[in-house]
């Protein structure tokens, strides 16, 4: 996943909790790398092994990623250039085990941020939404418990950028989406759907019970759900 | 029939006979080309992601207005009807959702105009985690598979 991995257990029994963690997203990281040539889903997509031979957790992924396809009606779809490529799914489904991992050991009380992509539990966490145009800023602050949050967006585009002679792109772009569902496995699939839909991503959150929204688009106007600002409270 | 009753029912008529030629012209407006129910998805017909294969190519989409079959979204019902110009898709309409809002809501083709915004604002406050995006593949954005297959 190449991506920083941040773990905050307040309640730890026992500091080894840590490094089994991080072990198990180093796991993840070499089977479903798309960047490693020697991951799993590479040598997967260079055809040298058959979805019948790939391992069991690979075969799970990509059972769910069919899933997935099917009640996002396709906007989350695992594929990049041609390629199959689970990444928007993989790693909300790697923060979810690995919170498992933690309340398995018997905290309670803890954060998982891999990545922008955060899981919560046991109290409420105050967590700033990076302005997209400038990532030194945040741009809102919600406070969420028991939850999880995923961001997706396109931090390469500035604020300019789109093209004039392709109506399609220059209509549905937005700079990002912020989803919070009960767990971050939901939140990563539905805001690479909503991210992959554009403008109207919002809606879909708006319109799919559980889930809640924050939508920022190329001109710097935030679009949230009707239930949104229950986060920004601190109870 | 006494001549009250008369007019009545011709103001009735009146009205239903505009507030479906509304209707119809809404509906005309919603869509380029000609309606175009398509065949339920199945299981059988799921896409299948094919190694190696090009399924993310600038394709052309015959034009048309697709509708999908309801799927179960996890927390409830989910229907989408998909316009088709030009080859591209050119709209997206809700047709069902789950329903736990209290009012009930007609989504179009624009963002929704009675959902909050405000124009972003940096924010000092302290906090324990920042939420932001990596890097996202913009072949995502390419994604309607289910619909599309009954648009080749």
């Amino acid at each position: 996943m190449g991506m920083p991995i941040e773990i905050t257990i307040e309640d730890y029994k026992n500091t080894k909790i840590f490094n089994e963690v991080f072990n198990f997203f180093k796991y993840v990281d070499q089977k479903f790398s798309t960047y490693k040539t020697s991951s799993e889903v590479s040598i997967f997509n260079q055809g040298k092994i058959k979805l019948k031979d790939t391992s069991d957790d690979f075969k799970k992924i990509y059972k769910l990623c069919q899933k997935s396809i099917k009640y996002t009606f396709g906007f989350f779809n695992p594929s990049n250039k041609g390629y199959y490529d689970p990444s928007g799914l993989v790693k909300g489904w790697a923060i979810n085990e690995a919170s498992n991992i933690i309340k398995k050991s018997g905290s309670k009380i803890y954060y998982i941020n891999a990545g922008g992509d955060v899981q919560t539990s046991g109290k409420l966490w105050k967590i700033g939404i990076k302005n997209p145009f400038k990532q030194t800023e945040n741009i809102k602050i919600i406070n969420i418990k028991d939850s999880g949050l995923a961001t997706s967006g396109n931090y390469e585009r500035g604020m300019h950028i789109y093209n004039p002679q392709n109506n399609f792109k220059k209509a549905d772009d937005i700079a990002s989406i912020t989803v919070i569902a009960k767990d971050v496995y939901l939140a990563d699939i539905y805001s690479t759907a909503a991210f992959a839909i554009g403008l109207k991503g919002i809606n879909l959150i708006e319109m799919t019970k559980g889930l809640e929204g924050y939508q920022i688009d190329k001109s710097g106007i935030a679009t949230e759900t009707s239930g949104f600002s229950k986060y920004l409270c601190l109870n | 029939m006494n001549n009250q009753k008369k007019y009545i029912l011709s103001g009735l008529v009146l009205v239903s006979f505009v507030g479906y030629a509304f209707f119809i012209r809404h509906q005309e407006n919603e869509a380029d080309e000609s309606r175009v129910i398509a065949p339920k998805i199945s299981a059988t017909n799921l896409p299948t992601m094919m190694r190696g294969n090009n399924m993310m190519s600038n394709k052309q989409y015959k034009n048309g207005v697709y509708i999908s079959s309801v799927t179960d979204a996890i927390y409830g019902p989910l229907q989408i009807e998909v316009t088709i110009s030009d080859g591209k898709i050119s709209g997206v309409k809700f047709l069902k959702y789950p329903n736990d809002r209290d009012r009930s809501i007609q989504i179009n083709t624009q963002a929704m105009p009675y959902l909050k915004q405000e124009a972003i604002a940096a924010q000092i406050a302290k906090v324990d985690i920042v939420s932001g995006a990596t890097q996202t593949s913009l072949a995502f954005r390419e994604a309607m598979t289910s619909v599309l297959l009954q648009a080749k």
